[in-house]
């Protein structure tokens, strides 16, 4: 028995639309961040994939800018509570950069610039369902939404999709990130409204 | 920014539970601290959240979070509501929920932006509108446990009225500055010119970095963005800056 809260009405969501349990559509593009901005720039960016045997694979700006990108437009949904529908993005497909990348890991750490992490199977960022986006609605990434670069994955909550993203470590074996360690749900699936540890 | 270790209570579960209003208080024009009867609540951490839930008639129901803003008190979490203008659910919390109403909670949510009593350093503050509320709890944890780790705060409000815990925090506390930043209008003879928060606010009222406060940030996006962009510039390590960013909007 739900517990119903007298006099509220609430606003009913546009049925066109399908929310995932507990969420609301925002209009706005709301920043969730444990700390400051990292300010990088474009010219010190590096991208680097370790596998579990310690090989590296590098990228800088220029060699980013060099493979194809995709534009994805998806729905983003934040661990506290909005929903954005049809952004657009433009991004490097994590298939094309760990293509020729060798590894038995089944688990990925993501790193950012500023030391945020955030863990995820690796599966989660293949067959086209993460980026590396770069562009967001026609411009550049601005520094508060995770430029120059940041990952994407939008079929978990958005922490997921960690900003002033710096590497990917593929593991063994899980490790938590940082959220995940304070309490989150390791996994985030917001249709199953993995919020925090437990659900 | 180090990571934080895995709390065996968050570990568990967390579950709804059923809460019912059983006081509120004016503290502005425009926010309305609740207090909840929570029964069994296991405490929290000052600076965590709740999720709170509500369902309509109908069955259809949303969800939005708030900051803590009392200390841990058995069976009682109040939290502190600003109204948002055409919100979905601050309006119906400030405004229409009765003494006696349920709504649902669940929480304490969040390891990160929280104060912890064991932690000795300095403590720097800065509040932008509704933001205050978990730095409320922070003090007042902080008075509760007779604390003498010195604490800094500054509170930035666009006037006099929308200040929140006025009286509370003019009365103060031994090894607590409370520093107002008024950014549209001052009170009279108020030395400080309306304007929003400064570098030089910053470097007056703050804490020198080297003192190595942890810095705590709450308030609208736009606020947190600024202030903690300025103290980074005033040569704070970004690892000591936690911040916690309540509204899409700029402010
Ligand atoms: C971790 C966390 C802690 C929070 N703690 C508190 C708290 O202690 N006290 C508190 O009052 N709020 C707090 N909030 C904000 C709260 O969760 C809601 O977002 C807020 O009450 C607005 O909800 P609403 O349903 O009324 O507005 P919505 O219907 O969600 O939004 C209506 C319109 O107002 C805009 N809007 C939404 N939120 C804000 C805002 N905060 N400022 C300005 N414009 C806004 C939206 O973009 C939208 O255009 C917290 C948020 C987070 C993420």
């Amino acid at each position: 028995m739900p517990i119903i809260s007298r006099g509220f009405h609430g606003r009913k969501p546009d049925p066109g639309r399908k929310l995932p349990p507990g969420q609301y559509e925002t209009f706005d593009f709301p920043v969730l961040s444990a700390g400051p901005t990292p300010r990088v720039s474009r010219d010190d960016w590096k991208f680097t994939v370790t596998t579990e045997s310690g090989a590296r694979h590098q990228w800088d700006w220029g060699r980013l800018m060099a493979l194809p990108a995709e534009r994805p437009t998806v729905d983003l949904h934040c661990v506290t509570k909005w929903s954005k529908f049809g952004t657009h993005w433009e991004g490097v497909s994590l298939d094309v950069l760990l293509e020729d990348v060798e590894t038995e890991a089944e688990f990925a750490l993501v790193h950012s610039y500023g030391g945020y992490t955030t863990n995820l199977p690796l599966e989660d960022l293949l067959d086209g369902k993460a980026w590396i986006a770069h562009r967001y609605d026609g411009e550049e990434l601005a520094a508060e939404h995770g430029g120059p670069a940041r990952l994407l994955v939008p079929h978990l909550y958005l922490w997921k999709s960690a900003k002033w993203v710096s590497g990917i470590q593929l593991m063994l074996e899980d490790e938590a990130g940082f959220w995940e360690s304070a309490g989150y749900h390791e996994y985030g699936d917001p249709w199953r409204e993995q919020r925090y540890q437990g659900d | 920014m180090a990571r934080t270790a895995v709390s065996g209570r968050l570990a568990t579960r967390l579950r709804w539970q059923a809460a019912a209003l059983i006081e509120r208080r004016e503290e502005s024009p425009t926010a309305q601290t609740l207090a909840f009867d929570l029964p069994g609540w296991a405490g929290h951490l000052p600076g965590q959240h709740v999720d709170v839930r509500l369902t309509a008639e109908d069955g259809y129901s949303t969800q939005r979070s708030y900051s803590i803003a009392s200390a841990p008190d058995a069976d009682r979490v109040e939290l502190t509501v600003q109204r948002v203008p055409d919100g979905e659910v601050s309006p119906y919390l400030a405004d229409d929920l009765m003494v006696g109403d349920a709504v649902e909670i669940r929480g304490p949510v969040g390891g990160w932006f929280v104060w912890r009593p064991e932690q000795l350093e300095p403590v720097l503050l800065i509040a932008g509108g509704s933001g205050v509320v978990p730095l409320m709890s922070m003090i007042r944890v902080r008075g509760m446990i007779g604390s003498r780790v010195p604490f800094r705060l500054l509170y930035s409000v666009r006037d006099p009225a929308d200040r929140l815990y006025g009286p509370e925090l003019d009365r103060g506390a031994p090894g607590l500055d409370t520093t107002w930043v008024y950014t549209r209008g001052t009170p009279d003879d108020w030395a400080r010119p309306a304007g929003r928060l400064t570098p030089d606010d910053l470097v007056r009222w703050g804490w020198p970095a080297d003192f190595e406060p942890t810095c705590y940030v709450c308030g609208p996006t736009g606020f947190v963005e600024a202030a903690a962009g300025m103290l980074v510039a005033l040569g704070h390590h970004p690892d000591r800056i936690r911040t916690e960013r309540f509204g899409p909007s700029g402010g």
